[in-house]
């Protein structure tokens, strides 16, 4: 049993939950950029949480699977047809030998994940089928005619008809906590962050989104020495506009750190399309 | 003197006052784990402590972490890696130029060094090799290379490294390598681990 890319949009990539532990020799976590929608999509189609399914960036992906299977799309919501035929988004759909699954370009939001009942069987690298794309790691990124192996792993039948999730926001609200080197910055800084909206630039992919909007202001000179960085570390180059790291990001960044989103509010920020805005909040009280 | 610099809800990362101390918690810690710690990434000055919010809280973390002595690195029996290097570097001339000093005597002192990896980034499996001499702490080019072979033997500011993959970079290149030091094969896939003892040779 296989799969066939076709056409893989603009960006398409394998990826599970990543490689976390590796930090220390210099490899980032990666994995799946949502990390809800892909094990959503994973436990539609009655997998682990953890099987490697496929990223698709703004839509565009095509595949034709070899036998009878199931699959789940989940993530930014569009157009998806199957065999044909129209089908919907969180739920499982069934497929038959020789059929096409056609992702349409998103309504809203970035990636979408496809989900196969057994996982798309890859070779895995340091312990994940991860593609990462900063650190050239994992399985190489999609093209027209790539063809994946599909698993076996799965935990029991598909069990739920749908798992309906509420809409992608207009313009996402993240939660921040204080940054490491808040103290490289003036005073203002954390009310400047929550000051008005930030738009992303052009700049997104999946080491992270690059930020226009209130600037922020140094209130010390010179170099950071490189420090480790984690997922949602918003990091401020010297010109003031800072970047929000992504699954992919460096894992160490020499360029202070102001705030960190948190985790949880991650998925969100994964799906922000350049040009849209998004918002910060710091909680009253820390979340830990 | 270290600082606990709070990283979000599920790290806190720690500063130290001496580099040299980085290891030297990071071995304490690696020895013995505190409850709910997961991961720890030394880098030039900090050591990143991450934490499962779910196993452990910051405040009791934190009084953990302060109570801890740092082990000394420096005479323990780490392994030591021998890199045998030709030293033909496109930019051994320039940097004997700017440390003042004949193309033999860099060759001669960079390997003289005894080198400790320090903590690795960049690139998976870049090392950054502490012990090189002062009059070897050369800048980096002012504009990058766009691609840097895998192999090359380098200096910038107070360390070395050995690249680890063809990659961008902007170090001077001294020399070249044919030890394999990153393998995704093997485990863990970079010889060059943080504490790793690290010598220099010429062939």
């Amino acid at each position: 049993m296989k799969a066939e890319v076709l056409t893989p949009g603009i960006l398409a990539t394998v990826q599970d939950l990543g490689r976390p532990g590796y930090a220390a020799i210099g490899v980032g976590r990666s994995g799946a950029a949502d990390r809800g929608s892909l094990r959503l999509a994973n436990r539609l189609v009655g997998n682990p949480e953890g099987n490697a399914g496929i990223e698709a960036t703004m839509g565009g992906l095509v595949l034709r699977f070899s036998s009878a299977t199931t699959v789940a799309v989940t993530g930014a919501p569009c157009a998806i047809t199957a065999g044909g035929r129209a089908a919907g988004p969180d739920s499982p759909i069934p497929l038959r030998a020789g059929d096409e699954l056609v992702l349409g370009m998103p309504s809203r939001g970035l990636r979408c994940y496809v989900a196969v009942r057994g996982g798309f069987d890859v070779p895995a690298v340091l312990g994940a089928r991860a593609t990462d794309t900063l650190g050239g790691l994992g399985p190489p990124v999609l093209t027209a005619g790539a063809t994946l192996p599909v698993g076996h792993r799965v935990l029991g039948p598909p069990n739920v008809d749908l798992a309906p999730r509420p809409p992608l926001p207009d313009e996402p609200v993240l939660r921040i906590t204080p940054g490491p080197r808040l103290d490289w910055f003036t005073a203002d800084a954390l009310s400047t962050v929550v000051s008005r909206p930030y738009t992303a630039t052009a700049d997104v992919n999946r080491v992270g989104v690059r930020l226009e909007g209130p600037a922020l202001t140094r209130a010390r000179s010179g170099e950071l020495p490189p420090e480790a960085a984690v997922p949602g570390a918003l990091q401020v180059p010297p010109s003031g506009q800072p970047i929000l790291f992504l699954a992919d990001h460096p894992a160490t960044g020499g360029y202070p750190v102001v705030a960190v989103v948190d985790e949880n509010d991650l998925d969100l920020a994964a799906q922000v399309r350049p040009g849209q805005r998004i918002r910060f909040f710091q909680p009253s009280l820390p979340s830990f | 003197m270290i600082r606990l610099l709070p990283y979000g809800a599920r790290a806190v990362l720690v500063d130290f006052d001496r580099p040299a101390d980085v290891l030297g918690l990071h071995a304490c810690l690696d020895r013995d784990p505190p409850d709910g710690v997961v991961e720890l990434v030394p880098a030039a000055r900090t050591l990143l402590v991450r934490f499962d919010p779910g196993r452990t809280r910051l405040d009791r973390l934190t009084e953990d972490l302060l109570g801890r002595s740092t082990v000394d690195t420096t005479d323990t029996e780490a392994a030591e890696v021998v890199v045998p290097v030709h030293y033909d570097g496109p930019d051994l001339i320039e940097v004997a130029g700017d440390a003042g000093l004949p193309v033999e005597e860099v060759v001669r002192r960079h390997q003289a060094g005894s080198y400790v990896v320090a903590f690795c980034g960049f690139a998976p499996g870049f090392a950054y090799l502490t012990g090189l001499e002062p009059a070897l702490h050369v800048s980096r080019r002012p504009s990058p290379r766009t691609r840097v072979p895998a192999g090359s033997v380098a200096v910038a500011g107070e360390y070395t490294a050995v690249y680890p993959h063809s990659s961008p970079g902007g170090w001077r290149l001294i020399g070249r390598t044919s030890l394999p030091v990153w393998d995704v094969e093997r485990d863990p896939p970079n010889l060059l681990t943080p504490g790793t003892r690290v010598r220099f040779t010429a062939r």
